[in-house]
């Protein structure tokens, strides 16, 4: 079996919209859709799950308190508990306050740094990636859909044609 | 529109009767004289709460041995009792206060909210208008009572202000401050209440021709009255910020005229604008609950909750920023506020960081639970009564020291004053449609979604 692909390609947001709408209303998998800018509430028509990042973000600063925390509490409390001028380094609770930025800044630092870490490896982003774009046009001003072809290439293209696709292309994929 | 539920209507008569007799008993059981303190005291050192008295009686031990001279020891117990009297009459006073200028505040908080939203455009609230300018309805209430207190605290009914007192600024007088009356100049009785006039009179006229106009654009053709609207609000929020910033001088911070701090003003601020935001929520989910606002949906109350969030985060910055530059440099003059607040007020100055900051921030970080009524409305409550107790640590240390205590008065003048504030909020509720007709933003607003 070849691996054909339908390449629909948009000139206009919401015509796009509708399009992944009554795609999604026909059954068709779609693999993917190309677009130059964010389009609202295209997640949610073409049901892609919600992402989970910012519950990493939310771990991630758990982290980083819990780093500053133990960082400063070995080295001023327990390590060399010095009286510099003054402040009480008898326990962490008596010279928190003077903590709480650092806490503050590493909590922010972890949580923001990982959660973009971790965004750049599960979207598979870094320098030297060949770029993935099917059609250069579709960083500049057309949208693309991209749905697979099962023994149906002409029921699809007419379908397709039909949504308001300014071109329909059946593509071998390698 | 809008009808008060005679429910909701008797359960606000039932609060403010309550509240007066419980406001009444705790005057009625207010000391009267010396005899009465040592009474009261020599009773409780034989009871449980036995360490304040027998440190004090420590204390008398000391100075007996060293002077050996019984008039002065005498003269010195007779002080304390003084001390303890004056801090025992405060009480429901200041419990009265308290409960007093939380509740003003908090629709004054309401009222900034709304002024900005205003002058910010803001396309998501205009359905919310009526029930911002509902809840500053209490305001017009809440200034005439506050202000017949400033008079009597003036007229000396009670020693809420020490520099208030007679002869704080005579040198001649036992009674005299150098440091008082050094500030004379602003504090004083003339000066600080036509200040205080001067607010809330601008306050409740910036509150009376907003709602006024807003009313007026339903009927128009034009949209004059709404820029008319734009044009006070902007005006109301430059003299907001400026009256805001001395009134936090002039009301809370001259009860402990010896201290002072810079970013007071803006703390004060923070405190009652997260309660007047979470209040604003707290009526909107209750009407809605009600059936009565179509056009709210749960991207408002999203909005609504991340303001809550996001306030009562700044309102922590600000209180640490406060106490830890403080602590920091430990300059004697200003640290011994928190230093009273620590040793004598310690579960309320902590406990009001964990309800004001660590509760809303573990649960109002999630995207869900911020549409979600029943947390709303838990948060809301811990909001509240976690500004409440900002107010009563502002408030307290300074006026009853370490006789406070959340008993009859405390709570009895905040069920007064919360009933007065249903009345008064939902009786206004009904004089308007919930709805605006006219502005100019009312169709984007009700179909805001996030």
């Amino acid at each position: 079996m070849s691996n054909k692909v339908i390449h629909a390609i948009y000139n206009d947001d919401d015509i796009l919209m509708d399009a992944v709408k009554k795609t999604r209303a026909a059954h068709h998998h779609i693999e993917e859709v190309f677009s130059p800018f964010p389009v609202h509430g295209l997640d949610k028509a073409m049901g892609i799950a919600p992402t989970r990042l910012a519950i990493c973000a939310f771990l991630y600063g758990c982290v980083g308190i819990t780093v500053a925390t133990t960082m400063m509490n070995y080295i001023m409390i327990q390590d060399w508990p010095q009286d510099i001028g003054g402040k009480p380094s008898f326990s962490y609770i008596e010279n928190m306050p003077a903590f709480v930025p650092i806490m503050f800044e590493m909590t922010v630092f972890f949580a923001a740094h990982l959660m973009v870490i971790t965004f750049y490896m599960r979207s598979r982003l870094w320098p030297f990636k060949e770029a993935e774009n099917p059609d250069v046009r579709t960083t500049d001003d057309h949208f693309l859909m991209e749905v697979a072809v099962n023994n149906n290439e002409e029921e699809l293209v007419s379908f397709f044609k039909t949504t308001g696709a300014v071109e329909v292309n059946v593509i071998e994929k390698h | 529109m809008y009808t008060f539920s005679s429910k909701l209507k008797t359960f606000s008569f039932i609060l403010m009767a309550i509240g007066i007799l419980g406001i009444g008993y705790g005057f009625y059981t207010a000391p009267k004289d010396i005899k009465e303190v040592e009474l009261m005291l020599a009773a409780e050192s034989h009871g449980s709460h036995a360490e304040a008295p027998k440190a004090s009686h420590e204390v008398h031990g000391e100075t007996a041995e060293h002077s050996v001279d019984a008039v002065a020891e005498h003269k010195e117990h007779t002080e304390h009792l003084e001390h303890v009297l004056h801090q025992l009459q405060n009480k429901p006073w200041a419990a009265f206060y308290v409960a007093c200028i939380f509740f003003m505040l908090l629709s004054m908080g309401v009222l900034a909210f709304y002024a900005i939203q205003q002058v910010a455009q803001a396309g998501w609230s205009p359905v919310l208008f009526r029930v911002m300018q509902g809840i500053t309805a209490y305001l017009p209430y809440g200034s005439v009572v506050f202000f017949i207190f400033l008079i009597l605290c003036g007229l000396h009914f009670n020693h809420l202000f020490v520099w208030l007192g007679e002869g704080v600024t005579d040198p001649n007088s036992p009674n005299y401050d150098a440091l008082i009356a050094g500030k004379s100049g602003y504090l004083n009785f003339p000066f600080w209440i036509v200040r205080a006039a001067i607010f809330l009179i601008g306050w409740n006229i910036y509150r009376y021709f907003s709602a006024k106009n807003c009313l007026a654009q339903d009927e128009a053709n034009d949209d004059s009255f709404y820029k008319k609207n734009f044009n006070i609000s902007a005006i109301f929020l430059v003299f907001f910020i400026v009256s805001e910033s001395i009134m936090s001088w002039d009301w809370i911070m001259s009860i402990d005229p010896h201290w002072f701090s810079t970013l007071f003003g803006w703390y004060v601020f923070a405190s009652f604008f997260v309660s007047g935001i979470t209040m604003i929520a707290m009526v909107t989910l209750y009407l809605k609950s009600r059936g009565y606002l179509e056009h709210v949906n749960t991207s408002h109350i999203h909005d609504l909750a991340k303001f809550m969030f996001g306030i009562s985060i700044f309102w922590t910055y600000l209180w640490f920023s406060q106490f830890m530059l403080i602590w920091y440099a430990n300059i004697p003059e200003e640290v011994t506020y928190f230093i009273t607040r620590i040793e004598l007020y310690n579960l309320p100055f902590f406990g009001a960081v964990a309800m004001n900051f660590v509760f809303p921030l573990l649960i109002l970080i999630n995207t869900d639970f911020k549409r979600i009524t029943w947390v709303l409305v838990m948060a809301g409550i811990v909001i509240l009564a976690g500004h409440y107790v900002d107010f009563f640590n502002m408030i307290m240390p300074g006026t009853v020291g370490d006789q406070w205590f959340i008993g009859v008065s405390e709570i009895a003048s905040v069920l007064f004053f919360l009933g007065l504030f249903i009345f008064a909020v939902f009786t206004a509720l009904t004089k308007t449609p919930l709805l605006p007709k006219r502005n100019p933003f009312i169709e984007e607003s009700k179909h805001f979604h996030y």
